[in-house]
């Protein structure tokens, strides 16, 4: 039910790739769909695959994982592929019946934009399943830290973002257990119309409300009895610092990019997207 | 025939994965009509998800559920007709509280049995007056009363459906001595006017005690035993090494039977041993 909700799956491990910074992590997972989107025909798109293909394995994670976190964009991928296949124009025509006309240039450009969705959710999916949600919030904080500067409140939108991320399992839980206790009053929440189920789920959402705001009060108090008060002068108790498996990893990020500026000049004369 | 009868249940989270977990195996119950039963276990023993089978709330991964002779997942469509049989009081029910008015909260489940106003009226009337709530606060918001009051509300919502069996899960967490004391006596009250078959959830063995006809002891996701109060404390030196603790009344009187003095060692409430104890002291005759 409720308990198989997932939200930012992270998947602990000690791979290389878990332990890479965090900042690293989402400078490069940024540049790599940056990378995706400056390949321009089906070689430099290539070079994205093969970079996938090499870092997947290096994550440790199970295959069957990664192919279940793509099902859900089939319906997406399928989409663009169709749409792009019968509305771009080439002047080889593979089918022509009355309105409908394919073109072989259709095809590869729907080719081609499926493999780019795939490649941009598979790379940013890489990211969320090798860094707890803390640590990354921690790594947009520092990111981002040098916006503090024009009073921007980064930390405080950080802190907002963990304790968010920190409180959907318990929130999760809280839903499941009113549920529980409503259908043992007989609460039937599986039949009926549109409006009837809205109506249902009043008696869910108000004792999940109550409870929210006493949970966010509770909070705040103990965090005011910890002394917190923003982020001035805070110090961290993990401090995070940059390795030898960043570097690697900015090596490995630079020569599949030098590969793609490459590969787009290479293959200039191929089908350009 | 049994009330409450299961066979062979199980029920396993997370079945095919990973986190694959026993919470109960192969449970074999028979509760008899209007039994007193107290149910005990470590946290983790699978007394939560016991209950929960027992009202269809969980479906079990293995095994059957019979209330009064009826497999409730024969027809799963009328599976909230079980609910409104076996009523079940979750921990800290008082969070689940959303009416404006009390009354409003207690008639919650009678009008979702689709009774009558006047039916919905008289049992809500009936439960109220079973936890002790006056009407003068029937038409007060749930969110204004205290801690204990929101507790009772909530229990009168589960015993206005009128179940057949009443089940409560640690109905007494988090309360004073006095709020405990109360909220056992009135379940204590109810199941005595009413006749049927109570179910009490309790970590506190003296509570089950001094309440319960019949114990029901979980450990490791297995019904370990199932037996008179009497019978189960016969075997006090086991359920200790569970973690359980046997009342300290129980204790005390069962060192004193073993140093020769004429106390029984069945003595579970401390009326009970003072009883006792002043006989003996009275019979020996205090100015020897």
């Amino acid at each position: 039910m409720l308990k198989d909700i997932t939200i930012g799956q992270f998947f602990p491990g000690d791979s290389p790739i878990h332990r890479l910074d965090p900042r690293t992590k989402i400078v490069l997972t940024t540049i790599y769909v940056v990378m995706l989107f400056a390949a321009r025909n089906p070689l430099s798109l290539l070079v994205g695959v093969v970079f996938l293909v090499v870092v997947y394995p290096l994550s440790r994670l199970p295959l069957s994982l990664v192919l279940r976190s793509l099902r859900p964009i089939v319906p997406i991928v399928l989409l663009t592929a169709v749409l792009n296949m019968f509305f771009i124009d080439g002047e080889v025509k593979l089918v022509e019946w009355h309105f409908i006309s394919i073109s072989q240039r259709g095809v590869m450009m729907a080719v081609l934009m499926a493999v780019r969705i795939i490649c941009l959710i598979a790379g940013t999916s890489l990211l969320t399943y090798t860094t707890s949600p803390i640590t990354l919030t921690d790594g947009i904080e520092r990111l981002f830290s040098p916006l503090k500067k024009i009073k921007v409140p980064v930390h405080e939108v950080a802190m907002m973002m963990t304790i968010a991320l920190r409180f959907i399992p318990t929130l999760v839980e809280e839903t499941d257990k009113i549920m529980s206790a409503q259908k043992a009053r007989g609460a039937d929440m599986e039949s009926g119309g549109v409006m009837q189920r809205i109506r249902a789920l009043v008696p869910i959402l108000i004792p999940l409300f109550v409870s929210a705001f006493r949970r966010a009060d509770d909070l705040a108090l103990a965090m005011e009895c910890r002394c917190y008060h923003g982020g001035e002068g805070r110090t961290r108790m993990r401090q995070m610092k940059l390795g030898a498996v960043d570097v690697w990893g900015s090596l490995l990020m630079a020569l599949c990019f030098g590969g793609i500026i490459a590969a787009n000049i290479l293959g200039a004369g191929m089908v350009q997207l | 025939m049994p009330i409450i009868k299961t066979t062979g249940l199980s029920h396993t989270y997370s079945g095919g994965t990973v986190f694959e977990k026993a919470a109960i195996e192969d449970v074999d119950l028979h509760i008899e009509r209007g039994e007193y039963v107290g149910v005990i276990g470590h946290t983790g023993s699978g007394k939560s998800t016991l209950v929960q089978h027992l009202n269809g709330l969980l479906k079990p991964t293995d095994g059957k559920v019979y209330i009064d002779g009826v497999d409730i997942w024969a027809e799963p469509k009328k599976i909230r007709d079980i609910r409104f049989q076996v009523g079940l009081v979750f921990q800290y029910p008082e969070y689940q509280l959303f009416e404006e008015t009390v009354y409003r909260d207690i008639a919650f489940g009678p009008k979702n049995m689709g009774l009558s106003e006047d039916e919905v009226d008289k049992q809500v009337r009936q439960a109220a007056a079973f936890v002790g709530l006056r009407d003068r606060h029937m038409e007060k918001s749930p969110f204004e009363l205290s801690g204990g009051q929101k507790r009772r509300v909530a229990i009168a919502g589960v015993i206005a459906m009128n179940p057949k069996v009443l089940i409560l899960d640690e109905p007494t967490a988090g309360l004073d001595p006095r709020g405990r004391d109360k909220i056992l006596g009135e379940i204590r009250e109810y199941h005595q006017q009413q006749e049927n078959t109570v179910l009490l959830v309790s970590h506190s063995m003296e509570d089950i005690a001094r309440y319960a006809t019949k114990v029901l002891v979980m450990n490791k996701s297995k019904v370990f035993l199932y037996d008179t109060v009497e019978a189960v404390f016969n075997h006090a030196a086991e359920i200790e090494q569970m973690g359980l603790a046997v009342p300290q009344i129980t204790k005390i009187c069962m060192g004193l039977a073993e140093r020769g003095y004429p106390i029984s060692p069945n003595t579970y409430t401390v009326e009970d041993a003072k009883r006792q104890l002043t006989e003996f002291l009275g019979g020996k005759g205090r100015g020897e």
